[in-house]
């Protein structure tokens, strides 16, 4: 491409990706590869117990015995782990502070990005609006975590999980690395060794979480990898809903993003967990972006308890990703909802897996993925019912919408019954999108673009209306924001 | 208003229209009518733009403006509309959502303010009472599940809260039932003015009892055969199109 075309195409892409600016703002990092040494630093700059050291040691050594993944459907450049910065973090954080101390760069971040960090802006808000609680995580590490005295008077814990594990480090021991475990993937067992920071999350018996509770995740340094994680545990018969939301600047260089979450429902627990992932998802032309490959498990451990995942994946250069749910006590439900949305050069390898254990579980799955340019989108989902669950329901719906002919869509569903009492339903459609559909709304006088997020939206209805409120009004303009191009 | 001279069209490299010449003025309202096949719809799509309907010859002006130049919703803006023959089903987006984005996608186009909630919620109620349509109506996806009959009367619903200049109705009369066939007429006359003009392609001389034209044509072998008055609809009603195709033909 010609300088003067490609700095045309920049710009434009500046308009459309409105997250893509970069903060000024002092570091500290880590020298960059990955030894011995670098986990112990990270594991020393959190001050943290000897037995999370030890775990994340035993990780990275297993890690060293692993390779990476090649069954999904995405094609990329070797990873080379050792040119990687694994820890960034913003100069003066020495672990989490109240608001009034924060940088006031990164509170303006966080206001740029539409993130309210000071709560009385959002008690000031309409009334009657919800509140949601945030913990903002700015590269490696946490900045800022609000509504914690409110919370707190419910017994609920939300903070960072460095915080975490100063405070109450036998909670984070009793759960962590229990559903995935820190040998599970290359992608998260290198997690394990080398996580950052992350939120934590503890609703104790009973409780119904009085507002929602949300991570926003910002990569911003150069050449960094992202590795946070999560850990949410419900006790009996609480509820929480939980939301992810993630930019990153726009560059040239792919970065790594490998995070793990873990979900716990126990007995009659319920989290909903909803994500709407906009990292960068590089230009046009495929150069930059994020790789997002990321492990997120629930165990719904406890009868009659129900986890919930609801994902909005529009950003990102790669996305492999397959949030699951583990039911084993009896009664336990287990759901996925999915709008996976690539463009352009984006790669997407995403769907979930629900294994049934206890009886009567039931899973359903709704997906749906739309390609639009060059993009490859792939539905890879596993349902397994096993020998003792007995009457368990699985119910897959999944949907694929083309646009323009250049793009793919796959589904791959693997399912696996080892009883007969088990029933599974699957059911797939692939469309393009209806050439009279576009006509006809043009033809009432909106525009090309307008009406392509119009019949999009309605084609992922079902998904986004499982979002709560506030965050499904952002995910519909983003459904728009990252189809812009793709026809004409 | 509208005024399409010699107009030749094709689709899939087929010739539809042959040198078709029409004008419509200010305050008029014409029939079309014509066998099944002889390009009506076609007419329609070229007129309001739709992909794959290639103009090979002539040309159209609308409001002084060279129509053919146009995108879809830019000949939307400049105030043509078109009630299809078979209206498109939009899953998952409501009535209010579609009428909404049409309203104000207009709106935006023209350098107007955009309506808020408010203003709009109360111009769509408004209109649908006028049309005998319930508010259920508004919250269902666009024409998904709807009747034959209930998806005419919606276009003329959307027709309505548009307030087009310009309307062509193709065969909106089609699968409606007496007392429907009322009130969509009721609300296509409640449009008429002496600034508004419509197109009416139509297959029965029972809905020009209700909306009376000022003229009649008959389209056959791609253009206009013959035109008349009003009672030229009720000839063609016992003699049939014989005659016109033969002629066409000849
Ligand atoms: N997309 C297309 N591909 C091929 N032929 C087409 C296409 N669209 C229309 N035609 C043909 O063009 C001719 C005119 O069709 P059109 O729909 O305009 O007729 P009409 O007058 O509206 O008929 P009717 O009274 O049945 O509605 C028909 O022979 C039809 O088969
Ligand atoms: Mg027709």
């Amino acid at each position: 491409m010609a300088a003067t075309a490609q700095t045309v195409a920049q710009v434009r892409d500046l308009g459309k990706y409105k997250h893509g600016w970069e903060t000024e703002i002092e570091m500290e990092t880590a020298p960059k590869g990955l030894n011995e040494d670098i986990v112990r630093f990270i594991s020393a700059r959190k001050d943290e117990p000897d037995w999370m050291l030890d775990w994340r040691l035993k990780a990275y050594r297993h890690w060293l015995t692993m390779t990476e993944p090649t069954w999904a459907m995405v094609d990329y450049p070797a990873i080379d782990f050792q040119d990687i910065y694994y820890y960034a973090a913003p100069k003066n954080t020495e672990g989490p502070k109240s608001l009034d101390e924060v940088d006031p760069e990164l509170l303006r971040t966080y206001e740029k990005l539409g993130i309210p960090l000071k709560e009385q802006e959002v008690l000031a808000g309409v009334q009657g609006a919800p509140k949601v609680a945030v913990d903002a995580v700015f590269d490696s590490v946490s900045v800022a975590t609000t509504f914690k005295k409110e919370l707190e008077s419910h017994g609920v814990i939300f903070c960072s999980i460095s915080e975490a594990l100063q405070n109450h480090p036998e909670l984070v021991r009793k759960y962590l690395g229990t559903v995935v475990p820190y040998t599970d993937n290359f992608y998260a067992t290198l997690n394990s060794a080398v996580f950052s920071d992350g939120s934590f999350v503890y609703i104790p018996p009973g409780v119904h979480c009085p507002m929602e509770l949300s991570t926003y995740f910002r990569i911003n340094a150069k050449d960094t990898g992202q590795f946070e994680r999560t850990l949410i545990v419900a006790e009996e018969g609480s509820y929480v809903s939980y939301l992810e939301g993630c930019t990153a600047p726009m560059r040239d260089e792919n970065q790594l993003h490998a995070a793990v979450v873990e979900l716990v429902a126990l007995k009659d627990a319920e989290i909903k967990y909803s994500t709407v992932q906009n990292w960068y998802p590089g230009d046009e032309t495929g150069k930059g972006g994020i790789y997002n490959f990321v492990t997120k498990r629930g165990a719904c451990r406890g009868d009659d308890s129900k986890i919930r995942w609801t994902q909005v994946e529009t950003g990102s250069a790669i996305t492999w990703k397959y949030p699951s749910c583990i039911l084993q006590g009896d009664n336990s439900v287990g759901e996925f909802y999915s709008v996976a949305i690539a463009n352009n050069a984006q790669q997407a390898d995403t769907g979930t897996k629900m294994i049934h254990l206890g009886r009567n579980t039931r899973s359903r799955i709704i997906s749906k993925g739309i390609s639009a340019g060059r993009a490859r989108n792939t539905y890879r989902g596993l349902v397994r019912m096993g020998p003792k669950a007995l009457n368990g329901r699985n119910f897959t719906q999944c949907d694929s919408l083309l646009i323009g002919d250049r793009c793919g869509a796959h589904t791959v569903p693997y399912i696996e019954s080892r009883n007969r009492t088990a029933k599974v339903e699957h059911e797939a459609t692939t469309s393009r999108i209806g050439e009279d559909q576009l006509f006809y709304c043009r033809q009432r006088g909106i525009g090309e673009e307008d009406a392509v997020a119009l019949i999009v939206n309605g084609f992922c209805k079902e998904v986004l209306q499982e979002l709560p409120m506030e965050f499904a009004v952002e995910a519909q303009k983003l459904v728009g924001i990252s189809l812009e191009g793709s026809v004409g | 208003m509208l005024e399409i001279e010699n107009l030749h069209a094709a689709v899939d490299g087929r010739a539809i229209l042959n040198g078709l010449t029409l004008a419509v003025a200010p305050g008029e309202v014409h029939a079309v009518m014509g066998p099944n096949g002889s390009g009506k719809s076609t007419l329609s799509y070229v007129l309001s733009g739709r992909d794959g309907y290639e103009v090979t010859a002539g040309r159209v002006r609308f409001r002084g403006e060279d129509l053919l130049a146009l995108d879809p919703e830019e000949r939307a803006a400049a105030g043509l509309f078109l009630a299809f023959q078979y209206p498109v089903e939009i899953p998952g987006v409501t009535n209010m959502t579609f009428l909404k984005h049409a309203v104000n996608g207009l709106k935006v186009q023209r350098g107007e303010e955009e309506l808020d909630a408010m203003q709009f919620l109360k111009l769509v109620r408004q209109k649908a009472k006028a049309l005998g349509m319930s508010d259920d109506m508004l919250k269902r996806a666009v024409n998904v599940g709807f009747s034959g009959g209930e998806k005419k009367r919606n276009e003329i619903l959307q027709m309505a809260v548009l307030e087009p200049a310009f309307a062509v109705l193709d065969e909106t009369d089609s699968g409606l039932d007496i007392d429907a066939l009322k009130i969509v007429a009721d609300g296509v006359n409640a449009l008429r003015g002496p600034e508004r003009s419509m197109l009416v392609i139509t297959h029965y001389q029972r809905l020009l009892d209700y909306i009376v034209p000022d003229r009649v044509h008959v389209l056959a072998g791609g253009r206009i055969a013959q035109s008349g008055g009003k009672e030229l609809a009720t000839r063609l009603e016992s003699e049939g199109y014989a005659a016109f195709v033969e002629k066409a033909a000849a």
